[in-house]
């Protein structure tokens, strides 16, 4: 059967081939994602990484939950599983645990990650579990049709928000970093290499890693409060956007189209869940005690 | 692209035609202003991009680092030379 991505005769003349299909279900594609929806493109910058990392793709799981960046796992060529609504991190945590030489990812959207989800996300980063979370923020419920989000920033409306959005919002790199991920960065649909390196580096980081890409989602947040398509979303983040490393992640909320603070704010070690599990039996068990996953943590 | 056309800039691009959502990703974030869409238009009503500049384009593949749709890359000629010879 040919598919939509198989070679043209034009590529096939000179053996060229785009170079992140080996890292995508060739066969899924094209994708649901709306026109000028942004979170294809994280998933492009997540195919660098995944080639920049040199990793063997065999050893890495993905996960997603539900929604329109839930999707994600199905488009990956990689073993992914697609769980139920907030559960990706409690299903990624007994994978890893159950499978120590994998790196497991969660990649999911903010409402799944924080809303439903937000429990896990806060005990895994207090645990430091192993896993590296992508959290894509587009600032609503895309795919259940725009409901008002924990992300959505005051001013826009939303369906259940008909008169402008009330609610405080989260600031997600601060809450992750205070619950103790180890890695916490927040990059933008217009930073494409920063957000592939910063990937690389979390998918080689041991501990709670946390990403935040902000994506637009053109359908239920741009045009529905008249800013215009996807790519007009990119331009703001484009010209809003500053790149401070290492701030103090107090300082990086989120404002209705306001500036934005990208960069990586956090990056150090502590003892992982399994770490700490391993160091304190083999303190109380002594030799009774073999250590699990041993050298992977 | 074949050896006989004259080859114009350092470099060209690869379009999925029927793969693109006429988002424009590509066409805003292109370095040099390359690309641009096409008049026609695909199956699902959408128009892709079409290297409307080809002196201007560095084969940088900005554009494929953008296109959500995995519709669309850039390659340098002296890479593209490389690979078919390898073939
Ligand atoms: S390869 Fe670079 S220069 Fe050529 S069209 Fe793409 S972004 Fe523009
Ligand atoms: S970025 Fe991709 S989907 Fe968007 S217009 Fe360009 S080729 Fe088409």
């Amino acid at each position: 059967m040919s598919l939509l991505m198989d070679q043209s005769a034009e590529e096939l003349e000179c053996g060229m081939d785009n170079p992140v299909l080996p890292f995508l279900r060739k066969d899924r594609i094209p994708h649901i994602w709306c026109p000028g929806c942004g979170i294809g493109t994280t998933v492009n910058s997540f195919c660098r990484a995944l080639g920049d990392s040199g990793m063997d793709l065999d050893k890495i799981a993905i996960v997603s939950g539900i929604g329109c960046t839930g999707r994600t796992a199905g488009y990956l060529n990689l073993d992914s599983f697609h769980t139920t609504h907030g559960r990706a991190i409690p299903f990624a945590t007994g994978l890893k645990l159950a499978n120590p030489d994998l790196k497991v990812v969660v990649y999911s959207g903010d409402g799944d990650l924080t809303a439903i989800g937000g429990n896990h996300f806060m005990h895994a980063a207090r645990r430091n579990m192993d896993i590296m979370v992508v959290c894509i923020n587009n600032f609503t419920y895309g795919m259940t049709g725009g409901q008002v989000a924990p992300t959505t920033p005051l001013g826009p409306t939303q369906t259940t928000m008909p008169f402008g959005n009330f609610e405080s919002s989260f600031n997600l790199p601060f809450l992750a970093d205070a619950c103790g991920a180890v890695y916490v960065a927040r990059w933008t649909v217009y930073h494409v290499r920063q957000l592939a390196k910063a990937m690389k580096e979390g998918l080689q980081k041991k501990g709670f890693v946390f990403i935040e890409a902000m994506a637009p989602c053109p359908t239920l947040y741009s045009r529905r409060n008249r800013l215009g398509d996807g790519v007009d979303q990119v331009k703001y983040f484009k010209e809003r956007s500053t790149i401070k490393n290492g701030v103090d992640t107090k300082d990086v909320g989120l404002t209705y189209q306001g500036d934005i603070v990208v960069g990586k704010f956090v990056d150090r070690d502590r003892p992982t869940w399994m770490d700490s599990m391993n160091d304190h039996f083999g303190k109380v068990l002594g030799d009774k005690y073999e250590t699990y996953g041993a050298h992977h943590g | 692209m074949s050896d006989d056309q004259q080859r114009k800039g350092r470099g060209t691009v690869f379009v999925k035609e029927e793969v693109c959502k006429g988002c424009s990703y590509c066409i805003d974030f292109c370095p040099t202003h390359a690309l641009e869409f096409a008049r026609e238009f695909n199956a699902k009503g959408y128009h892709y991009p079409v290297l409307g500049r080809p002196d201007d384009c560095t084969g940088c593949d900005n554009c494929g680092l953008y296109c959500p749709d995995f519709a669309i890359y850039g390659a340098r000629w002296k890479d593209i030379d490389e690979k078919k010879k390898a073939k």
